[in-house]
């Protein structure tokens, strides 16, 4: 009698709990402040800023080829194709062509980027929801890439290679050899992937039907990129507004209409069959040329405002420059994906577990720089 | 739809939805730009949503721009079914108390955008649900982008 008064007096209450700055699922200093009702999240409030260095503030001092090397620490799992943004707008901004040689290798080298960041994606994610072992597969994978990355530029992660006008260096001699033997393995190696982990019972119960995301909330979120496909959102830069040689390419974008962890997750793993085909049709026919065009050692942009989207491996990567006709920006924005992605984080968490918090923010794939930036 | 038949359009909804004049214009940018008087920010960009023809369902940038006289916001519109962009503009020369309604409750991505721009400009959102600094700490002294920020210790000024 007495177990049953205590329990009908007992009264749930909400409380706080922090999770993070240093937390390792919030691969970052991401702080999340929870407020919880037993172990049933009610609310989830982002606290960020700490490592923002205020890149925004700092292009405004900055020349245009400066810029470019900032642009590797935002998202620094996309760092090419981050540094490709800033490139495109400032050569369309001053309407330079640049050779079809500089285009497929940037294609080229932006597709590996994204394999790379998919791959470690998958690695953690794995790792967020216990598995370890994929850690260890997708490192030794990643590896092949970071170190085809190494040999073309010195670098293996902030790699600066675009520069205004086409790269830095034209690419080693043994670039196209590796990269189709990182191809051939790859092939052999992504289908283990989902032997491991995407078929695993256990990991799959944990993914369906959690952190929902309707098409119409992604879209109304300013959802890009994997997560706006797991919604069905047809969101694609690359198709949408094809920048580089990736016009003269064919993939399927990768879409999943259910909105839940495993729609993005499978979503991601399609991604990097996709990027492989188009690494596929771009190496055997790179063409010959120049790797940059000659301009001016001082860039000045033209009075005005210029506009360029990228498709990073996060999602759509804004940079937007108004310029007033000086050597620098008068204002320079970054529209970073992640940003956008960690603002419905509270949406599909809310009503969920702890446990489930982990898994969904795994699959929003968020790059703590890349939202401090 | 073109940018002819979309300026078109918009005057149409002068003025029932906007009371004052819109100034229209693509010089010095890819997109067709509109700025709009502070007052007439909600109504519009309400309208620019929620017409069919227009759709603007993607609100895929949000700017705060210091113009040195002038603050204001820059809004980057597109729509998903017909893939077109726009872009508004609003500015006020209130530098003290710089204000503008909210649009947080057309696109939800409004809500930590706008937040951003109050973190950093000091322009403040009326309407918004929960307006406070979001990177900064809440003691910080001063908006760090205005263009007349100064900063001896943490700024390399050249």
């Amino acid at each position: 009698m007495e177990t049953t008064t205590i329990n009908n007096n007992f009264k749930s209450e909400e409380y706080f709990i922090n999770m993070g700055p240093q937390h390792p699922a919030t691969h970052g200093v991401l702080r999340l402040l929870l407020t919880i009702d037993g172990e049933t999240i009610k609310k989830v409030e982002p606290d960020l800023g700490y490592i923002h260095r205020s890149i925004e503030k700092m292009c405004e001092r900055d020349s245009y080829q400066q810029i470019v090397h900032l642009t590797d620490r935002m998202d620094y799992l996309s760092s090419n194709i981050n540094n490709e943004a800033v490139c495109l707008a400032v050569e369309n901004a001053l309407q330079i062509e640049v050779p079809e040689r500089v285009k497929v290798i940037r294609t080229i080298i932006g597709e590996l980027t994204r394999i790379a960041s998919h791959n470690l994606w998958w690695g953690v994610m794995g790792m967020d929801v216990g598995a370890l072992t994929t850690y260890f597969y997708a490192f030794r994978d990643r590896e092949m890439i970071n170190d085809i990355f190494e040999e073309t530029c010195g670098a293996r992660l902030t790699m600066n290679y675009n520069i205004p006008g086409g790269l830095m260096f034209d690419i080693h001699p043994n670039f196209v050899k590796r990269v189709k033997e990182f191809i051939t393995h790859f092939k052999t190696k992504l289908p283990e992937y989902d032997t491991l982990l995407t078929n695993n019972v256990i990991f799959q119960k944990r993914m369906r039907g959690v952190g929902m995301l309707s098409k119409e909330d992604a879209i109304s979120y300013g959802a890009s990129g994997p997560v706006g496909r797991g919604s069905g959102y047809s969101c694609d830069v690359r198709k949408l507004h094809p920048y580089s040689a990736l016009d003269k390419v064919t993939f399927n974008e990768a879409l999943r209409t259910e909105g839940d962890s495993f729609a993005r997750y499978e979503v991601r793993i399609q991604e990097m069959w996709e990027s492989m085909a188009i690494v596929e049709q771009l190496i055997d026919n790179i063409p010959e040329g120049d790797y940059q065009v000659e301009t001016n050692a001082v860039i000045k942009l033209p009075k005005g405002e210029f506009y360029q989207k990228v498709e990073t491996a996060r999602g759509e990567l804004g940079v937007y420059i108004i310029s007033t006709g000086t050597k620098n920006p008068y204002r320079l924005k970054f529209r970073s994906p992640g940003f956008s992605n960690l603002s419905l984080l509270n949406h599909i968490a809310v009503g969920g577990k702890i446990g489930d918090l982990v898994a969904s923010m795994a699959t929003l794939d968020l790059v703590i720089p890349d939202i401090d930036r | 739809m073109t940018n002819e038949a979309l300026q078109y359009l918009i005057n149409t909804w002068i003025p029932d939805t906007v009371t004052s004049e819109l100034e229209f214009t693509e010089e010095e940018s890819q997109f067709l730009n509109i700025n709009v008087q502070p007052a007439d920010l909600h109504q519009l960009m309400f309208q620019l949503k929620n017409n069919t023809e227009t759709n603007f369902d993607y609100l895929f940038c949000l700017t705060g721009v210091d113009w040195g006289k002038e603050l204001g916001v820059v809004y980057h519109l597109e729509s998903t079914t017909h893939r077109h962009i726009i872009v508004v503009k609003v500015k006020t020369e209130d530098r003290e108390n710089p204000v503008f309604d909210s649009v947080c409750d057309i696109w939800k991505t409004a809500e930590f955008h706008e937040r951003e721009v109050f973190d950093f400009f000091g322009i403040k959102f009326n309407n918004h649900p929960n307006l406070k600094r979001l990177f900064l700490t809440e003691d910080w002294d001063g908006f760090p982008l205005r263009k007349d920020y100064l900063d001896d210790i943490n700024m390399i000024v050249k």
